[in-house]
């Protein structure tokens, strides 16, 4: 007997956000045979609906109107709702995102649902089986929901997406929608973010600690980032030392974060930032200090001076792909 | 006004994690407020000193949360509710929305304030999970707050993005980094807080049964993650150390 599934697609200017396919993998896993359903919500974002039917989704459901232009738990609290009662799913999934584990909050309360914030991985073999990370990555735990309506949130880059299938013909349709009475209100949104984009979807980071010295010492650091595609993070010593803005923190307090390569220069490995980065797939550490707690949970270490050594990298990594 | 906190105690974000029996262990463990409570504690203090009115931090937890509720005191808070969850099964997210949403059901409140996420489960469902059971709006991950009349600007971290948000009150508003800095407890704060209210609620006392509040996950497993084997430190000239990290990171690692 499959579930049949609702998966919350996001859009970040104009572009599906990577964790969107992730949950659509995720989505398939938690059906288990029954049907998956995109529904992408937003002012003006149909066009974009067809690809997330490449990604897996079975069908595809299109939410427009002017009051989802920016996030508001109102706004995508009813039109999500309006979609549940009509679609009647058994399980919703949902990026870990800044939208993602507000809405699912709001509507499990609404719902008086289960909801497995944060997951990294879903066992479907069985009894269905979240794994999350508690304490910041310090230790994980597995659960399970235990009857009615289930909503889980993903974390980013965790669940492999399925292969994108091009050929695959998508079936499209709008729902219609009544919103009305919202309590918030965006007034404006001012950019912070770099580059590189967000730190949580990063696939590379590039992250700097008090031994980068100053506001301008992460100049080498994001030179490096955009040779790299990456982004820029920085320990909490870097923060406080006021070189960077907290947005940019990764710790135990702070954005918990798992990229395929972590680069930590001039960080010495405080518990609380390890926390946040430990589960990065490979790590590389460069400090000038050899005996840098940083060293016990690097694949690769430079001891060195990262004013020497992260112009070389970009250096050496732009010949490389350049070659390539 | 009326404003309230929303407080967990939480390991000290110093701890190591260790589990024994299956379960996390909290032996000689040291407690602290969660640090983006402490933001909330803080926040709510300067709303009240620049508006009157009386601030109450509210935990639903065990009994030795009065040491975490007494320093919530000593910072400045007027009065302490302690709301005991013993005996209540699989507890979970869920749980603890329905004991608060019952606790605030004859209360008169303003703002509400929270931590955004907790050190521990680190799930971020409370603040909006209990924002719909009372049928109020909210705002999560907040690092400004401005008040005026019934009228609150608060600016709201969006993954780096700042969101400038209008909203009237009532309004349960969760905290991010950023917000303020929390102020330590002060000696006379620390005298003047033995002697402030500090209540103890069982669930009884808010004709609720341990079954209302039974959570509808279960967790099956805690387990620590895997050691890591220990990595590879570069040597020899620093030129080629970087020719050679690089080489590995893009044929031994394939990151790049």
């Amino acid at each position: 007997m499959g579930r049949k599934t609702l998966v919350l697609a996001e859009a970040r200017e104009n572009q599906l956000r990577q964790v969107s396919y992730e949950a659509i993998a995720a989505g398939k896993k938690v059906a288990d045979g029954g049907e998956v359903i995109a529904v992408l919500l937003g002012d003006n974002v149909s066009s974009l609906a067809p690809v997330l039917g490449h990604y897996g989704a079975d069908r595809v459901l299109t939410v427009e109107d002017e009051n989802l232009k920016n996030y508001t738990p109102d706004g995508y609290k009813q039109a999500l709702k309006q979609v549940i009662d009509g679609e009647t799913p058994e399980a919703i999934i949902m990026g870990h995102t800044a939208i993602g584990k507000d809405l699912s909050a709001v509507l499990a309360g609404k719902l008086n649902s289960a909801l497995v914030s944060d997951v990294t991985e879903i066992d479907a073999e069985g009894d269905l089986t979240f794994t999350r990370p508690i304490y910041a990555g310090k230790a994980f735990e597995k659960k399970r929901f235990k009857e009615g309506l289930v909503f889980v949130t993903i974390r980013p880059n965790n669940i492999e997406a399925l292969e994108k299938d091009e050929s695959k013909d998508v079936s499209v349709s709008p729902f219609d929608v009544a919103i009305r009475d919202l309590r918030t209100i965006v007034k404006d949104i001012v950019k912070k973010t770099s580059s590189g984009g967000d730190l949580s979807e990063a696939k590379i980071i590039i992250s700097g600690g008090r031994g980068v010295k100053s506001k301008d010492g992460f100049e080498p650091l994001q030179e490096l980032a955009d040779v790299l595609g990456g982004a820029v993070g920085a320990s909490r010593g870097a923060c406080d030392a006021d070189y960077c803005d907290y947005s940019l923190q990764i710790g135990q307090t702070g954005k918990v974060v798992t990229p395929d390569l972590y680069i930590a220069c001039g960080i010495s490995g405080a518990i609380q930032h390890l926390a946040g980065m430990s589960n990065s797939k490979v790590i590389v550490a460069v400090n000038k200090d050899p005996e840098a707690n940083i060293f016990n949970v690097a694949d690769y270490g430079i001891v060195g001076d990262l004013f020497e050594v992260v112009p070389l990298l970009t250096k050496y990594f732009k010949e490389a792909l350049q070659e390539a | 006004m009326n404003i309230y906190v929303i407080m967990k105690r939480t390991f000290d974000t110093e701890e190591k994690i260790a589990i024994e029996n299956g379960e996390i262990s909290d032996d000689g463990v040291n407690f602290i407020i969660n640090p983006y409570d402490e933001y909330a504690i803080e926040e709510a203090i300067k709303l009240r000193d620049d508006n009157d009115g009386e601030v109450t931090v509210v935990t639903v937890g065990e009994e030795e949360a009065e040491k975490e509720l007494r320093t919530a005191l000593a910072m400045g808070c007027d009065k302490a509710v302690l709301i005991n969850n013993e005996d209540v099964e699989d507890y979970d997210q869920f749980s603890t929305t329905v004991i608060l949403a019952k606790y605030f059901e004859d209360k008169e409140y303003d703002i509400i304030l929270g931590g955004n996420v907790t050190m521990d489960n680190g799930t971020g469902q409370i603040g909006p999970r209990l924002a719909e059971k009372l049928g109020i709006a909210h705002v999560s991950t907040i690092v400004d707050l401005k008040l005026k009349g019934e009228k609150l600007t608060v600016e709201r971290d969006a993954e780096g993005d700042a969101e400038v948000i209008e909203v009237s009150l009532p309004v349960i508003v969760t905290a991010q980094q950023g917000l303020n800095e929390p102020r330590y407890p002060s000696l006379p704060g620390i005298m003047k807080a033995k002697k402030k209210p500090l209540e103890v609620l069982e669930l009884d006392d808010l004709d609720l049964d341990e079954d209302d509040a039974e959570g509808l996950t279960e967790s099956v497993e805690v387990f620590l993650p895997p050691e890591k084997a220990a990595g590879k430190v570069l040597e020899g000239d620093m030129e080629d150390q970087v020719q050679e990290l690089v080489k590995l990171l893009r044929t031994e690692a394939k990151v790049i």
